[in-house]
């Protein structure tokens, strides 16, 4: 995220408007980015990015200039998401049409791929947000305990107890991974 | 869960979910879409809210139950 003056960051924390387009239109990029590896829809990010700025511009008032907006963007940001996975059903497809890089493995079949994903569409939404931050997306444990508000080793342990259900999960249907 | 299977299912996700590369950007800009929700819902908090009621409720009823003592049990009874 880009750094922004500090007169833009007191002006939008009187409420002005003005302050908050120049906000929206630096910040917008790297929130959109950051749900959208939280939720993997290009769609609902749209969506989610303008809620995340609603809820920022909302919230005007209670922003503190001296930390910053970018980490305070970033966690109601990730309340955001957290939010619609909770409202979503567990059977969501995710979408295929994001940008990846990684190549398939030919060792592990399309079949399995697919049930991992949904198998990991299954957990709680508050582990799965920690295991796709820390496993998938590979961000720092300090980054994510910021984005969720809480502590490095709570995050470690939300990704370990989500690893570990995915894995009874795959073992329920006969998968030994 | 040893240190072994964590890696393995660490792998398996890896590959079930791939990770998002690169810096994403919106297919349009969303400052008009944010604009529409803006002008939709006003940001200023309502002057009254329920939770001002509730303690304004409260503070009515303790008054009455100081005012009236003998009502206080039926006030209880009510509850």
């Amino acid at each position: 995220m880009q750094s922004e003056p500090s007169d833009v960051l007191n002006e939008f924390r009187q409420g002005s408007v003005a302050a908050f387009e120049t906000l929206f239109r630096l910040h917008q990029r790297a929130v959109y980015g950051w749900i959208l590896r939280i939720v993997r829809n290009p769609a609902t990010t749209e969506d989610l990015t303008v809620e995340t700025f609603w809820r920022i511009y909302r919230a005007h008032a209670r922003f503190q200039p001296s930390h910053g907006f970018e980490a305070w963007a970033r966690r109601i940001a990730t309340n955001a998401a957290l939010d619609w996975l909770k409202r979503a059903r567990p059977e969501t497809e995710l979408d295929a049409e994001i940008p990846t890089r990684t190549a398939a493995d030919p060792a592990i079949s399309a079949e399995l791929r697919a049930k991992t994903a949904q198998a990991f569409q299954r957990l709680p939404p508050k582990l799965r947000i920690a295991a796709i931050l820390s496993v998938v997306e590979e961000r720092p444990g300090k980054e994510i305990a910021e984005a969720l508000g809480i502590s490095v080793s709570a995050v470690k342990l939300r990704v370990f107890r989500a690893l570990r259900s995915l894995r009874k999960d795959l073992q329920q249907q006969g998968i030994t991974p | 869960m040893n240190a072994n299977d964590e890696d393995k299912i660490k792998q398996l996700l890896q590959q079930a979910l791939p990770r998002v590369e690169g810096d994403p950007e919106p297919d349009r800009d969303l400052w008009a879409a944010m604009l529409r929700r803006l002008h939709a819902r006003p940001a200023t908090p309502p002057l009254i809210s329920w939770a001002s009621l509730d303690w304004a409720l409260l503070a009515a009823l303790v008054l009455f139950a100081a005012a009236f003592p003998a009502s206080i049990s039926v006030l209880f009874y009510c509850l």
